[in-house]
């Protein structure tokens, strides 16, 4: 299934899709394997996530709070490699859900962007998201994404310009990545309303569906922004869940997910 | 004589006026594939307000005559240039001159940038300054201009440096600074540096990120190169005065490479002089603990920018290794890169053991005891000079002075019998 596939079916069904971000070889490699497909499962009741983000462990992830940043550094403790990546992604994609994968660029640069689009491709995976390439830096990734057929998912933020905003629309396709706050990732208290705004905003310039990340952390959380965006993106607080509970717990907690993101009343919205 | 009689700040064209020729970076802050940005989303747009008030500021006559004033009347500028007799004599007979940027106030090459930057965030109307620290020389200077024009200062350093160079903590915290002390990663620059960059994308709004060296993502190279060229512009025209011609070669460090940009800068279009930069060899490049990113490393993106860095074959960022805190680094600043495939500049390692011979060397043949870092600079030109032989002249920045290497000097040469000065716990 492509991404945007997952959306129109999530759009029929009129809620917004749950996506689930962990990292790969958290933490080691088979362990994560089990993790994500306790995160795609559900808890029996509900169903998990739609679309799972493959996090790729990097030694400075300057986006990442300090849930993942341990996380990830675990997982290079216990001996996480690149290529490990794609036997994760074909696992996730054999358990129902679309992977993505979210990598800073520096190991894409390394492994070589095509390359690594070309394996991506055919380990199952469906695109790409990148906290740390904007579209004037993503010439490479624009040439061989296009070759390879994934998607280009980019990041806006509350303090993008509504040129911005525009142009990063235009350079990405599958979805947008609606950044909530200023700041790095981490559970909140509470999600602001910044994100609605953003949200907002960014629709004025696209057509594409809009996850919102950063800082969501429960099933009220999931249920508030799905109301107002197409996809609602939990990572710490699975990280957090993970370590904690191991199995059990995220498949509880992608459950109570679940049913926030079919609870909510959505309001009308493009996309 | 002024700084303007010298070339200082006051010169438009010393502040980058962007008229000013064939050097500066392509609109994207790219030297040749180098540079550029390659940052999250949310702190682009601080990045192009700190570009468009860089170069309103640079064309603002007010601007260029406050800074030049600070650097004058307050960063002591122009900073001297000293004929280094007895030395020479260990470098093969060469003439070697020596930039003394350790005669500035707070004793480093890195008060042309901070004062420069502090000035542009009183312009762009923000209360409150972070940056990172190696050595905790930016960190002082970084202090020492939020004191003086009152502003809020963090400084994040990594908790291995804030050992290393406990003297500077306290000076930053004497300050008025709060010292952050970064414990993930490696505890080095490159974390305290990760760790400044979350602080700015949760602050921005109100932050300047006052990034210490001519690396990360544009404008910072340009910029941070631009507040250093005042090094190279009075260094060429003191050597012309001094000699009557030009140097045979110019000799810097390289950590991040600001200080060796801006010395760099002022002979960058003279094709007769050689440009010399002198990497962290550490323990030796092929015990792969070392900071020579453009010696050993690769092409990668770190920080905001593409450039050479040291890695794995799977992109992750190594440790870097040196003696000496400011050459910590696994990267280096985007024109390096781009002067080192062009061959306008070369660069060699210097070992710890290499540094601290000059270090003592410059001290027992001069009575200047240099940073450990520009030490590297001091032991690469008594090899060039070797080479060059006695007709041959050098010009060595000393980026700055060795106060806060005591405990590392003290230690390395068995030069107190306890456990050093402060009394850390060190090595
Ligand atoms: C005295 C001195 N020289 C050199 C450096 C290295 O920095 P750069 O390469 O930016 O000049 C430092 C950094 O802390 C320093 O303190």
């Amino acid at each position: 299934m492509s991404l945007q596939e997952v959306f129109r079916n999530c759009a029929e069904q009129r809620r917004s899709a749950l996506i689930g971000y962990l990292p790969a070889g958290f933490p080691t490699v088979s362990e994560s394997v089990g993790l994500f497909e306790a995160m795609v499962r559900g808890d029996g009741h509900t169903p998990g996530c739609d679309i799972v983000e493959v996090g790729l462990p990097y030694s400075d992830p300057v986006m990442d709070g300090s849930t993942i940043q341990s996380a990830a550094e675990r997982a290079l403790r216990n001996g996480f490699r690149v290529r490990q990546l794609f036997d994760v992604v074909s696992a996730v994609a054999a358990s129902g859900a679309v992977p993505v994968v979210m990598s800073y660029w520096n190991p894409i640069h390394r492994y070589g962007p095509d390359a690594f689009a070309r394996d991506l491709r055919a380990a199952g995976g469906a695109g790409l998201i990148t906290p740390d390439l904007v579209p004037e830096e993503a010439g490479e990734w624009m040439e061989a994404s296009e070759e390879h057929r994934l998607d280009r998912i980019f990041l806006v933020a509350p303090s993008s310009t509504e040129h911005r905003l525009a142009l990063t629309a235009s350079a990405g396709t599958g979805f947008l990545y609606a950044a909530s706050v200023m700041g790095v990732t981490g559970a909140r208290e509470s999600v602001s309303d910044s994100a609605r705004e953003l949200v907002r905003r960014t629709r004025a310039h696209t057509e594409l569906p809009i996850g919102v990340g950063l800082g969501v952390r429960t099933a009220e959380h999931a249920a508030e922004v799905a109301s107002f965006a197409d996809g609602v993106i939990v990572g710490s607080a699975f990280v957090t869940r993970a370590e904690r509970e191991g199995q059990d717990g995220v498949c509880a907690f992608a459950g109570e997910l679940g049913r926030g993101v079919r609870t909510a009343s959505p309001e009308p919205a493009g996309g | 004589m002024t700084a303007r009689d010298l070339g200082g700040a006051a010169d438009p064209d010393e502040l980058g006026s962007p008229d000013s020729g064939s050097h500066d970076p392509d609109e994207g802050g790219h030297f040749g594939p180098y540079g550029g940005r390659f940052m999250p989303e949310a702190l682009i747009a601080a990045q192009d307000e700190l570009a468009a008030e860089y170069d309103k500021a640079r064309r603002d006559p007010e601007f260029v005559a406050e800074l030049d004033r600070l650097l004058r009347d307050y960063a002591g500028r122009p900073s001297p240039l000293t004929e280094a007799e007895r030395f020479s004599a260990h470098a093969g007979g060469a003439r070697v001159l020596l930039k003394r940027e350790d005669l500035n106030h707070t004793g480093s090459h890195k008060i042309n940038n901070v004062l420069g930057q502090a000035l542009l965030v009183k312009r762009m109307g923000k209360r409150r300054v972070i940056a990172e620290t190696g050595a905790g020389q930016h960190g002082v200077a970084t202090a020492t201009a939020c004191a003086l024009l009152d502003l809020d200062c963090v400084i994040y350093m990594g908790a291995t440096d804030t050992r290393r160079q406990a003297l500077n903590v306290a000076r930053m915290r004497l300050l008025g600074a709060e010292v952050r002390p970064v414990s993930t990663g490696s505890a080095t620059l490159k974390d305290a540096i990760n760790e400044a960059l979350r602080d700015w994308v949760t602050n921005v709004a109100d932050t300047h990120y006052l990034l210490g060296t001519a690396a990360g993502a544009h404008p910072f190279p340009l910029l941070v190169r631009n507040l250093h060229r005042v090094i190279g512009t009075e260094a060429r025209q003191q050597v012309l005065e001094r000699t009557g011609g030009l140097p045979d070669a110019v000799l810097a460090c390289v950590g991040g490479g600001s200080n060796a940009i801006g010395i760099f800068h002022g002979f960058i279009d003279d094709p007769g002089v050689r440009l010399i930069g002198a990497e962290a060899g550490g323990h030796g490049l092929d015990s792969g603990e070392h900071g020579a990113a453009l010696t050993s490393g690769s092409p990668g993106t770190l920080h905001g920018a593409r450039s050479y860095l040291l890695q794995d074959e799977d992109g992750q960022i190594a440790e870097a290794y040196s003696i000496s805190a400011g050459l910590d680094y696994p990267g280096v600043g985007p024109e390096h890169a781009w002067l080192a495939d062009s061959g306008r500049a070369e660069y060699r390692a210097v070992t710890d053991e290499e540094a601290m011979e000059a270090f003592r060397l410059l001290s027992r043949t001069e009575g200047i005891i240099p940073a450990v870092e520009s030490a590297h600079a001091l032991a690469a030109a008594l090899r060039v000079g070797t080479e060059l032989g006695p007709e041959a002249v050098l010009v060595v920045n000393v980026s700055g002075r060795g106060d806060k290497d005591m405990d590392t000097a003290a230690h390395y040469f068995g030069l107190v019998p306890e456990a050093g000065i402060t009394g850390e716990d060190q090595q």
